[in-house]
């Protein structure tokens, strides 16, 4: 798979995604929140990039703006390119004929993604209906293949329930088929497994991995699971309050990152396989108000590795290993050595 | 604490049954079917012991809780406390027994109330139990008890929706510990907050109950979570015990096919592990309670089952001291 790849992020010919210098603010009864800022992400035919970072780390509305779907408060600036259209600037018309057809996206609530009182089988007959012109017979053909491709056992009657009849993984795996049934060319995966068991978890997971390299979809993957996206992803963008704060290759993410934060994220995640006895490490308070962000580093208040220059915004930049931190020191790997 | 039972247990829970009456088929001719949520869990629990209860959604691992709590009705077995069966006792005499057992639920804002200080909500317990003591000395216990959970003292008069989840999550555990009770069941304490609170919270809950000796039951679907908390775990599924084990033996060497396979699925944070290791992959979905398999519940996804698991159920066997596991073929 695509080991070659670049991790610095740079457009090229296999881009189906460019993201440049995304912000997304909110108007609220209390003033504005800035969840995105200033946030520049590719992703390429074939890819999973992975997305983590804790809850309001601005991951989700990184990709509502991305597909148009911010609530009304919401606003978004910068450019986020599909193709030759600039979805920001793009009519309602274009969007609605890329989404769910060349992009989709798949949420972590699944109860109010499907329309509750439509069975399923109809709720995907019509996207194809609508987006590729089939008729109700080679539509309703086309839709039990694909329940069956994301393992729903007995596809035909499963077609005729309604969503609500249905477990939570099998949910799951509906909306899953409904994003892939146009075969786009992006597929957004919000927390597509954060509902579920484990033992489903590894059936959905295994689906997407599928899509990826048979399909050659491009896959985003949000969740908040290290495992998840160690699993899966081929690169991984670390956020935290609005902001990419690391990005890089999979491998370099987990054995050498690079940034504090990411650093602290992996270290504070209990493993199966971890040393017991003693104390889980921890990251010491809370992630910030958007609403009162500090003019520099975000993490400041709670790096361990704080210093005068912090104070002022560290942009993102290349890092050792090949990826790219938003970090101003580059001495932290003798001083964690030191201390090891 | 890998044997602890030589001391006398705390809570020993027998047979214990819970079955909820659901309705089903039309709205006139329908009937009442038994859903079958606990049915038939057993365990003893030890003074400062935690006992971990993993499980997928549905398992009855909530509703267990509840009903050792007799926040909910049993069907039928025991519940006994200190030696003496809770079932049948008066609601006077439920109400002290429970000054020392306390629960921590899983949604942290939306367990507290929302017109209520953080003081207040803390300090409710004391009021209640022990309405006895001058304002002064609640007060006081209510400041010592915030700062060991990591509370400032001058987040006391404020309400919860000025908090953050961890922080809610700090005032539901103060509350639960402010009668220094002897046992806490503890349901998704942290499943509703981020990795780096998440950490925060697991080393308080362990402090706490080694200040106070506490004993804990934790009920949770993360297992490496568990794994970390827990001197014992219970394996439920479909509200059914499939495997009790002392930590250790359970992780390293699991022998229900159920309690493997759900090790194999939890993703590994490193990808070099994740991509490699062997995963056991059920199929199926999860039955309904309301119409179990017969036989052993798990075998309508179980790899390894035969004819057998259709038709008889699996009594308890005992591979090591302490480890219990229901399965017709745990030996192969
Ligand atoms: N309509 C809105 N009005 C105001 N603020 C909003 C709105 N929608 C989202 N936000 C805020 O934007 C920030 C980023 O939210 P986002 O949903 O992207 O987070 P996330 O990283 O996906 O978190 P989670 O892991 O909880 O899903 C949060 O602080 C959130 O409260
Ligand atoms: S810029 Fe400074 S505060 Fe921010 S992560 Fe780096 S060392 Fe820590
Ligand atoms: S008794 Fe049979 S079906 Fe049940 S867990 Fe054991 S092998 Fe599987
Ligand atoms: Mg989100």
């Amino acid at each position: 798979m695509p080991s070659t790849r670049k991790t610095a992020d740079v457009a090229g010919s296999d881009t189906v995604l460019d993201i440049q210098g995304l912000t997304v603010r909110f108007e609220t009864a209390d003033g504005e929140v800035q969840a995105v800022s200033d946030l520049s992400l590719t992703v390429a035919k074939g890819e999973c990039l992975g997305i983590v970072g804790e809850s309001g780390s601005g991951k989700s509305q990184t990709f509502m703006a991305t597909l148009g779907l911010l609530a009304d408060n919401g606003r978004a600036t910068g450019k986020v390119m599909f193709g030759d259209a600039d979805l920001l600037t793009a009519n309602e018309a274009t969007l609605n004929s890329i989404r769910g057809n060349r992009a989709a996206m798949v949420f972590q609530d699944h109860m109010t993604s499907l329309t509750p009182h439509m069975k399923v089988g109809r709720q995907l007959t019509e996207v194809l209906q609508r987006h590729r012109g089939l008729d109700a017979k080679a539509a309703l053909d086309a839709v039990i293949a694909m329940l069956r491709r994301v393992q729903i056992p007995e596809p035909e009657r499963r077609a005729e329930m309604y969503p609500h009849e249905l477990s939570g993984g099998l949910r799951q795996r509906v909306m899953i088929a409904m994003g892939l049934l146009c075969h786009p060319e992006l597929l957004i995966a919000d927390e597509p497994t954060t509902a579920l068991d484990v033992t489903v978890q590894a059936l959905i997971l295994d689906l997407i991995r599928d899509v990826k390299d048979s399909d050659n979809t491009a896959v985003i993957l949000i969740t908040h699971d290290l495992g998840v996206v160690a699993g899966l992803a081929d690169r991984v963008a670390v956020m935290y309050a609005g902001r990419v704060v690391e990005l890089g290759d999979v491998n370099q993410i987990f054995s050498e990152p690079q940034h504090p934060y990411t650093q602290g994220l992996l270290a504070c995640s209990p493993r199966l396989d971890d040393a017991l006895g003693g104390k889980l490490k921890t990251i010491p308070g809370q992630p910030p108000n958007l609403q009162r962000l500090p003019p520099g580093c975000a993490f400041a208040p709670r790096c361990p590795y704080v210093i005068a220059a912090c104070a002022e915004r560290p942009p993102l930049r290349p890092a050792a290993g090949g990826g790219l931190k938003a970090c101003v020191r580059d001495d932290l790997a003798s001083i964690t050595k030191a201390a090891s | 604490m890998t044997a602890p039972l030589l001391q006398a247990p705390l809570l020993q829970v027998r047979d214990l049954k819970v079955h909820f009456p659901v309705k089903t088929g039309g709205l006139l001719i329908g009937r009442y079917q038994p859903l079958h949520a606990v049915d038939g869990v057993s365990f003893d629990l030890a003074p400062g012991e935690t006992l971990g209860i993993v499980g997928e959604s549905g398992c009855g691992k909530s509703t267990l809780g509840r009903a050792v709590l007799q926040l909910l009705p049993a069907t039928s077995g025991a519940v006994i406390w200190l030696g003496q069966e809770m079932t049948g006792l008066s609601a006077k005499e439920i109400k002290a027994a429970r000054e020392n057992m306390q629960i921590v639920f899983q949604d942290p804002l939306a367990s507290l109330d929302p017109r209520m200080t953080a003081g207040d909500i803390i300090a409710e317990p004391l009021r209640n139990y022990h309405p006895e003591l001058s304002r002064a000395e609640t007060a006081r216990r209510v400041a010592e008890l915030m700062e060991q959970v990591g509370l400032l003292p001058g987040m006391i008069n404020r309400y919860p929706h000025e908090f953050s989840g961890g922080q809610c999550q700090r005032i539901g555990i103060a509350r639960a510990m402010i009668l220094k009770p002897k046992l806490v069941i503890c349901d998704e304490p942290v499943s509703a907050l981020d990795v780096s609170v998440r950490a925060q919270v697991i080393n308080l809950l362990k402090d706490l109950q080694k200040a106070f000796g506490l004993a804990m039951l934790f009920i949770s679907h993360d297992l490496a979570v568990v794994r970390h908390i827990s001197d014992r775990v219970l394996v439920l599924y479909l509200g059914k015990v499939m495997e009790l084990a002392p930590r250790d033996l359970l992780y390293q060497a699991p022998r229900h096919p159920y309690t493997r396979a759900l090790m194999s699925a939890v993703p590994i944070p490193d990808p070099a592990l994740e991509r490699a290791k062997p995963r056991i992959i059920l199929t199926g979905d999860l039955p309904s309670p309301l119409n179990p398999p017969s036989g052993c519940v798990f075998r309508t996804r179980c790899p390894k089952a035969t004819d057998i698991c259709a038709q008889v159920e699996p009594v308890r066997e005992s591979p090591a001291p302490g480890h219990d596991v229901w399965c017709h073929h745990s030996r192969d």
